[in-house]
């Protein structure tokens, strides 16, 4: 480790940066795309949802890898399952507990971590397999690949949504005597579609190799 | 009688589990290559949806919510245990896939052999567990519960096979390389996603 510059391993650095654009959970993996499309009609939901998320994925893989040697191989899903429904209990409180407003417009979609695939995808194809330190560090890299998607996701749709980013008017509306015409497409579901499909289209275009076989 | 009828109406088409709360959407994307594979999971999804929410409802008013254990002692009144509602809800949901696994090994061995790895995953679709939490914020009754857990699962099976008929047919157009696969499927969803959002207007 101390040929590497910096406080890192390669391992784990690259466990930290992978996820981000070569591997994108959402993008490239397919995982827990539900809630990368719930909560993306304003940014502010999506930073805290982005939160929570990187924060269990972390823990949880922290938590599965270093006890992953005693993990009986036939309910390993149902030991995942408990310490990962665990934190986000713990999640859950937090959020209530500091930031109600934003957690009632969650509404379920907190308590949905629980089944987002990143979580459990992570940890059973990753830290099942590898030392603590690193699945921690992959933890965090898969959550923050994921709240790349998410934020970039929730900043179009509120700007050209309701002309605002973070609550804060941008774009004045012609409501309010502005200029812009907000476009409704962006807060409804088919919108979130659209966008997540050219995002893939941007991304694949910009890196080939991750084209899917005909 | 017509609440309920309403209930499941909006179950199936208006508030559509996968096109307006994006629910399930991992086994949407992944599953929807062929229709009769899509058809199945729908029916599966369906089924353990139809057990576990009504099941869900009666675990978390009998035992869960603030003062349901007074009738073990009236001391129990003011005890609280909603915040192990998550951990109850994915255990239920567990157990019941495991159940139905089982069963369709036994009586629909070519069913269960083409969902593989997907059946498993059940009790990881969002849809599932997502009905139950939208259950719990609604206050929903156990006979609410039942239809929005039925009403649901179709609702959701309707458009995973709606999606992989539209896939295989897919399969003979020019599609841009790097929309190829994820990318058009998004698309699709979004154009399906404006199709049923002429359901709202509907009301009984």
């Amino acid at each position: 480790m101390s040929a590497q510059p910096g406080i890192l391993s390669k391992q784990q650095r690259e466990a930290l940066i992978d996820p981000l654009v070569n591997n994108n959970p959402i993008a490239l993996q397919i995982l827990g795309i539900c809630s990368a499309l719930a909560v993306t009609t304003k940014m502010e939901t999506a930073l805290v949802m982005s939160l929570g998320l990187t924060v269990v994925t972390g823990f949880s893989n922290l938590a599965i890898s270093l006890i992953r040697n005693y993990i009986p191989a036939s309910i390993r899903i149902v030991v995942q399952l408990t310490v990962i429904a665990s934190l986000v209990i713990v999640t859950d409180q937090i959020l209530k507990a500091f930031v109600f407003d934003v957690s009632k417009q969650l509404s379920v979609f907190v308590g949905l971590i629980i089944t987002n695939c990143i979580v459990m995808g992570r940890a059973e194809a990753y830290a099942m397999a590898n030392p603590p330190a690193a699945s921690f560090l992959d933890g965090i890299g898969n959550g923050l690949g994921y709240s790349l998607v998410l934020i970039s996701v929730s900043f179009i749709r509120e700007l050209l949504g309701s002309g605002k980013l973070l609550g804060v008017s941008v774009l004045k509306l012609t409501t309010e005597g502005g200029w812009y015409t907000s476009n409704g497409l962006m807060l409804l579901a088919p919108g979130a579609f659209f966008l997540i499909g050219s995002i893939i289209w941007a991304l694949r275009t910009w890196k080939p190799e991750q084209v899917e076989a005909e | 009688m017509e609440q309920y009828l309403s209930l499941l109406t909006k179950a199936i088409f208006v508030e559509n589990m996968a096109l307006s709360f994006f629910l399930g959407m991992c086994s949407f994307m992944a599953v929807s290559k062929k229709v009769d594979t899509a058809i199945g999971l729908g029916v599966a999804v369906t089924f353990v949806l139809a057990i576990t929410t009504p099941l869900n409802q009666a675990i978390a008013s009998l035992l869960l919510k603030e003062g349901a254990l007074a009738w073990v002692h009236p001391s129990f009144a003011t005890v609280d245990l909603s915040f192990l509602n998550f951990l109850i809800f994915i255990g239920t949901i567990a157990a019941a896939t495991q159940i139905v696994e089982m069963a369709l090994d036994r009586y629909m061995p070519a069913l269960y052999n083409a969902l593989g790895v997907f059946l498993p995953l059940i009790a990881v679709n969002c849809a599932i567990l997502g009905a139950s939490l939208f259950m719990i914020e609604r206050d929903q009754t156990f006979t609410e519960s039942i239809i929005f857990g039925t009403g649901s699962g179709i609702g959701w099976g309707l458009a995973i096979a709606a999606m992989a008929a539209i896939r295989e047919k897919m399969r003979y157009s020019h599609v841009p390389p790097a929309l190829r696969g994820l990318g058009i499927s998004f698309y699709l969803t979004g154009l399906m996603a404006i199709g049923f959002m002429a359901f709202a207007g509907i009301q009984l």
